[in-house]
C-alpha cells in the first residue's frame, strides 16, 4: 500500500522546505533517466509495429485510411450528437424502460417482448393509431431506481410531442418518478403494480395503476384463502405470513393485510426477504417452526423460483402458497421442475394461453420476422401481460385522439384519454382480447379501473385455472386508500381535484 | 508554451503558500468556475446546445455534482489517512435519513417516562447539515476500530456499518414516519423562501456545495490536520513517535469524511432523488465511491472530481453512443457492451497508471512546463 501513496506525497507541500526541494531534484533526475528508457521502449515497439503490418500485407497507406476512417467516424459521431432534432413527424413516441439484464432479467425479458411486439403489431397491422406511428425506444434500467431515472429524463423529451406514458414495470421507479411526471406532465401507467394509493386519481392526475393494486391483489388473495378453508368465519386464528421482497415493491400489500388480518381475526406475518432474493434459508426455516396456514409470496425474478424451491427444501405445501400475479409466470416455476406442482398464484385477469390477438402477432410480426421473442414463448403469462399493458396504453392514446385529433399528443392530452379510457366487451373483442380481460372503465376518482382477478395452480406442465372471479372488496380498500393518499397530499401540499367537475 | 511559470516571482510567503501557486491554473480554475457558474446556466436558461433539454442537467450533471461531493469525503478518509472504507454507502444514508428526519420534525415518544420529545420541521438547510452532523457523529463511532485494526481488516469491520444501517433503514419505521411502502419523500427544498424545483435551481444549488466543500477540504488537507492524517497514512508509527495522535488524526479523518459524504448523501436524497429508499444507498453505492477514489487517484482533490465523472458519466456514455449513431443493437447487447467496454478501460488504465487520473494530469501538467521538449 505505501507504493500508491508516491504521488501525493510529492504533490503534498512539503516540497516547498529547501532540504526537500534538493532530495526532489535528485529524485526528479532518477524519473527522468526511467522515463528515457520508456520512451525508448516505445519507439522500439512502434517499429516493430510497423514490420509487422508489413508482412501482414498492410501498407503505412492502409493505416492511415484507418486513421481516417476512425477521424470520420469520430466526426459523424459528433454530427449526430449535434445533428437538430428531426423533422416535425407524424409519430407517437412511446419509451420502454425494460430489463434484460441483472437479476430481474428472467421477467423483465418477456414482459418487455409482449410490450414491444404489440406496438410492432400496431404500426404492421393498422399503420399506427389512426395513421400516426408509434416510435418506440428501449430503455435499460436493470430494475435499479437510480438507472430508472435516468432513462426516464433521457426519454422523456423525445420524438416530436415527448414521451407518450411511462411503464416503469418498478415500484421503486414508479415511487421515484412520481413527482417528476406530474411536473413534466406525463402519465406513468403501473399496471398491476405501483403506489396502491395512486388509485385516487384526485390526488395523483398521473398515476394509472390499471386493473389492480396490491391492496386489491391482498383483498383477493385473502378472499381465496376464505373459500379455500370455507368462509370468512374460519379465517379466525389462522396464520398467514407474507414472504415479501424487501422493497417498496414488497411492502405495499402489509397495510392493506394489517386491515384485513384485524378484521377477519387471522395472524398476519411479514417476512421479508433481502434483494434480491437468491438466500431465503432463515426465511423458511421461520416458517417451518410458525408453520403458517398459507404463505403469500410476494417476489419477483429469481427470488420467486428459490421461494418454491425452499419450501420443498422445509416439506412446506406448495398448495398452501400463493403469489401475487407477479410471481405466478413460467419462470417461476420451471426452475423448481416438479417441486413447484401444486403451486398457485393470482391472475392479473389474464393467463397464460393464445387468444384472437396472438394470430395477428403472428401474421403481422411473426411471419414478417420482427418478433422478438422465441416462437415458443409468446402466449407465456408475462408476454400476455406485457401486450395487455401495451394495448391499454395504445386505446388511451386512441381515445385522446378522438379529442384532441388525430396526431402526435403531448403526454396531458394522453393523461385525459388514460382516465375516461372505457373498453367494453365488444371493444375487448374486436381487440382480440376477448376471454383475456374484463371491461374496464376509469375515472377520475378511480384510476385503477378494474380490481378483478382469478387463482391460477401449476400442474408441473402449465397453469391451470381453479377459482372464480373475484373482484377486491372496495370497502376494504377504500378507507385506507383515502388515508394514505390524504396524507401524501397534505405532505406534498397537492390540491386534490375536484372529481365531479372533470370531464 | 502558455503554460510555463517563469517570470512569476513569489515576493510574500502568502503567495508561497497559496493553493494555485502558479498563475495559469489561477486563470483556469476561474475559466472553470465561471463556465459552471454563468455558462452552464445561461445556456439551460436559452435552450443551446447541448442543454436542449433537462437531459444534461438532471441526469449527468447533477448526479456528477453530488457524488463527486461524495467521493472528496470518502478520498479524505482513504486516500489522505489511508483508512480504507466499504461503509460510505451507509454514511450517506445515515445523512440522507436524519435530513430527513429533521426535515420532517423528529417526534421520540417516550411512552415509559410519560412524555414525548417533539422538535418541529428544520429549515432544508439547517437538515442538510444537521444530516451532516449526525454522518459525522456515526463515522467517529465507527471509527473506533481503526484504532486497533488497520486496512483490509479496517474495510471488513466498516462493512459492518454499512449492513447495519441497511438493514435499520428498513426495519426502523420510525426513520421513514411509518410510511406503508418504506419509500419516503424529501420535503420542499426552501432555502430562506427561495423555493428550489427547477433542474437548474438544484444544479447551482449543488454547485455552491461542492466548491464550498472542495474548498474547504483543499485547505484542510494543506493544513496542519491534513498533514497529520498523511502522516498516519505513510506510516503510522513514525507518525506516533513524531507527536502525532493516531486518536485524534484518526478520528478527525472519520469525522471530517462521513460528515461531508452524509451531507452529499442529504443532496442525493433531497435534491436529485426527491423519493428514495434504502436501496439508493446499498453497498453498491460504497463500492461505486471507493472505486471513484481509487481511479480518479487517492489523496487528490481534484482525482475525486475526475473519477466520479468517469465512474459515473462514461457508462452512461457507452450506453448512448450506439442508439445516437443508429447501430441497431438491442438493449441488452448495448448493456453487456457496456459493462465489457467500462471493465476492460479500468483494467487497462489501472494497470498504465496505477495512481488514478490526477497522476495523469500531474504528468501532463510537468510535459506542459517542459513543452516542447517534454521528456
Amino acid at each position: 500500500m505505501p507504493g500508491s501513496f508516491r504521488l501525493a506525497r510529492r504533490s503534498s507541500d512539503f516540497g516547498r522546505f529547501p532540504t526537500e526541494g534538493a532530495v526532489g531534484v535528485k529524485g526528479a533526475g532518477d524519473r527522468n533517466a526511467e522515463r528515457r528508457s520508456l520512451a525508448e521502449g516505445a519507439r522500439k515497439s512502434a517499429k516493430q509495429n510497423k514490420t509487422r503490418y508489413r508482412k501482414t500485407g498492410l501498407k503505412e497507406e492502409d493505416i492511415d485510411m484507418v486513421r481516417n476512417k476512425l477521424i470520420l467516424a469520430a466526426a459523424i459521431l459528433s454530427g449526430a450528437a449535434l445533428a437538430a432534432p428531426a423533422a416535425e413527424q407524424n409519430e407517437q413516441f412511446i419509451p420502454i424502460l425494460s430489463y434484460r439484464t441483472g437479476a430481474y432479467a428472467v421477467n423483465g425479458v418477456p414482459y418487455a417482448n409482449g410490450v414491444a411486439d404489440y406496438y410492432t403489431l400496431i404500426n404492421e397491422r393498422d399503420g399506427g393509431i389512426n395513421g400516426v406511428k408509434l416510435l418506440v425506444e428501449e430503455c435499460e434500467t436493470g430494475y435499479a431506481t437510480d438507472k430508472g431515472v435516468e432513462c426516464y429524463e433521457r426519454l422523456k423529451g423525445k420524438g416530436p410531442t415527448g414521451a407518450a406514458f411511462f411503464n416503469p414495470l418498478s415500484t421503486g421507479i414508479t415511487f421515484a418518478l412520481t413527482e417528476k411526471t406530474a411536473t413534466d406532465k406525463i402519465p406513468i401507467i403501473t399496471m398491476g403494480y405501483g403506489r396502491a394509493d395512486s388509485k385516487n386519481g384526485a390526488v395523483f392526475a398521473y398515476n394509472f395503476p390499471l386493473l389492480g393494486t396490491y391492496w386489491s391483489a391482498a383483498d383477493i388473495a385473502i378472499q381465496h384463502i376464505a373459500k379455500e378453508v370455507g368462509g370468512f368465519d374460519k379465517l379466525k386464528g389462522k396464520k398467514i405470513s407474507l414472504l415479501y421482497h424487501d422493497s417498496p415493491y414488497g411492502k405495499e400489500p402489509i397495510p392493506m393485510l394489517q386491515v384485513l388480518a384485524k378484521k377477519h381475526g387471522f395472524e398476519f406475518t411479514p417476512i421479508p426477504v433481502t434483494h434480491p432474493g437468491v438466500e431465503q434459508k432463515s426465511q423458511w426455516l421461520a416458517i417451518r417452526q410458525n408453520r403458517p396456514d398459507y404463505v403469500l409470496v410476494w417476489g419477483w425474478g429469481v427470488m420467486n423460483g428459490t421461494a418454491v424451491k425452499e419450501a420443498a427444501a422445509v416439506a412446506y405445501p406448495r398448495d398452501r402458497m400463493i403469489g401475487v400475479w407477479w410471481s405466478g409466470a413460467e419462470p417461476d416455476v420451471t426452475p423448481a421442475g416438479d417441486q413447484a406442482i401444486g403451486y398457485k398464484a393470482l391472475m392479473l385477469q389474464h393467463g397464460a394461453g393464445r387468444f384472437a390477438v396472438h394470430a395477428d402477432l403472428e401474421k403481422y410480426v411473426y411471419a414478417k420476422g420482427k418478433g422478438l421473442s422465441e416462437p415458443g414463448k409468446v402466449g407465456e403469462v408475462l408476454y400476455n401481460r406485457g401486450m395487455v399493458n401495451a394495448m391499454l396504453g395504445v386505446e388511451a392514446i386512441r381515445k385522446a385522439q378522438e379529442k384532441f385529433g388525430k396526431k402526435p399528443l403531448t403526454g396531458e392530452q394522453v393523461r385525459w384519454g388514460l382516465e375516461n379510457l372505457n373498453l367494453s366487451d365488444a371493444r375487448l373483442k374486436e381487440l382480440g382480447f376477448e376471454g383475456m380481460l374484463k371491461p374496464i372503465r376509469i375515472s377520475c376518482s378511480d384510476h385503477e379501473g378494474a380490481r378483478d382477478g382469478r387463482v391460477q395452480q401449476w400442474d408441473g406442465k402449465g397453469w391451470k385455472i381453479i377459482s372464480d372471479w373475484y373482484s377486491a372488496n372496495q370497502s376494504d380498500t377504500e378507507p385506507l386508500v383515502d388515508e394514505v393518499s390524504g396524507k401524501y397530499a397534505a405532505d406534498k401540499k397537492i390540491q386534490p381535484r375536484d372529481c365531479s367537475k372533470e370531464s | 508554451m502558455l503554460y510555463r511559470e517563469a517570470g512569476q516571482f513569489k515576493t510574500t510567503y502568502a503567495e508561497d503558500m497559496a493553493i494555485f501557486p502558479i498563475r495559469q491554473d489561477r486563470i483556469a480554475l476561474g475559466i472553470l468556475l465561471g463556465i459552471a457558474f454563468i455558462g452552464v446556466p445561461l445556456l439551460a436558461t436559452f435552450h443551446v446546445w447541448p442543454f436542449a433539454g433537462d437531459y444534461l442537467l438532471w441526469a449527468i450533471l447533477l448526479p456528477f455534482l453530488i457524488l463527486a461531493l461524495a467521493a472528496i469525503g470518502v478520498n479524505i478518509l482513504v486516500g489522505y489517512c489511508g483508512q480504507i472504507s466499504l461503509g460510505s454507502g451507509a454514511f450517506m444514508a445515515v445523512g440522507a435519513y436524519s435530513a430527513y428526519k429533521s426535515g420532517t420534525g423528529v417526534h421520540i415518544p417516550l411512552a415509559w417516562l410519560g412524555f414525548a420529545i417533539s422538535i418541529p420541521p428544520l429549515p432544508v438547510l439547517a437538515s442538510i447539515l444537521l444530516g451532516g452532523l449526525t454522518a459525522a457523529v456515526v463515522g467517529i463511532l465507527f471509527g473506533v476500530p481503526s484504532l486497533r485494526i488497520k486496512g483490509l481488516y479496517l474495510a471488513v469491520a466498516t462493512l459492518a456499518a454499512q449492513f447495519f444501517f441497511d438493514w435499520v433503514f428498513l426495519r426502523v419505521p420510525w426513520f421513514t414516519n411509518y410510511a406503508p411502502s418504506g419509500s419516503v419523500n424529501a420535503p420542499a427544498l426552501n432555502f430562506f423562501g427561495l423555493v428550489i424545483g427547477t433542474p437548474i435551481e438544484r444544479y447551482l444549488l449543488c454547485l455552491t456545495f461542492v466548491t464550498v466543500f472542495a474548498v474547504l477540504a483543499k485547505n484542510l488537507v494543506r493544513g496542519n490536520l491534513g498533514r497529520q492524517w498523511m502522516a498516519i497514512r505513510d506510516m503510522d508509527i513514525a507518525a506516533e513517535l513524531i507527536g502525532i495522535r493516531p486518536l485524534y488524526a484518526k478520528l478527525t479523518a472519520f469525522a471530517v469524511s462521513s460528515f461531508i459524504v452524509g451531507v452529499a448523501g442529504a443532496l442525493w436524497a433531497f435534491v436529485y432523488l426527491g423519493s428514495w429508499e434504502p436501496l439508493a444507498f446499498s453497498i453498491d453505492r460504497s463500492l461505486q465511491l471507493l472505486f471513484m477514489v481509487i481511479i480518479g487517484g487517492l489523496g487528490s482533490i481534484m482525482g475525486s472530481f475526475v473519477g466520479a465523472a468517469f465512474i459515473l458519466i462514461l457508462p452512461i456514455m457507452l450506453n448512448l453512443i450506439p442508439t445516437e449513431l443508429g447501430v441497431p443493437l438491442s438493449t441488452e447487447t448495448i448493456t453487456h457492451l457496456e459493462f465489457i467496454i467500462f471493465g476492460s478501460l479500468i483494467c487497462y488504465l489501472l494497470i498504465k497508471e496505477p495512481h488514478g487520473f490526477a497522476r495523469l494530469i500531474s504528468i501532463g501538467k510537468e510535459k506542459l512546463r517542459l513543452w516542447p521538449f517534454p521528456y
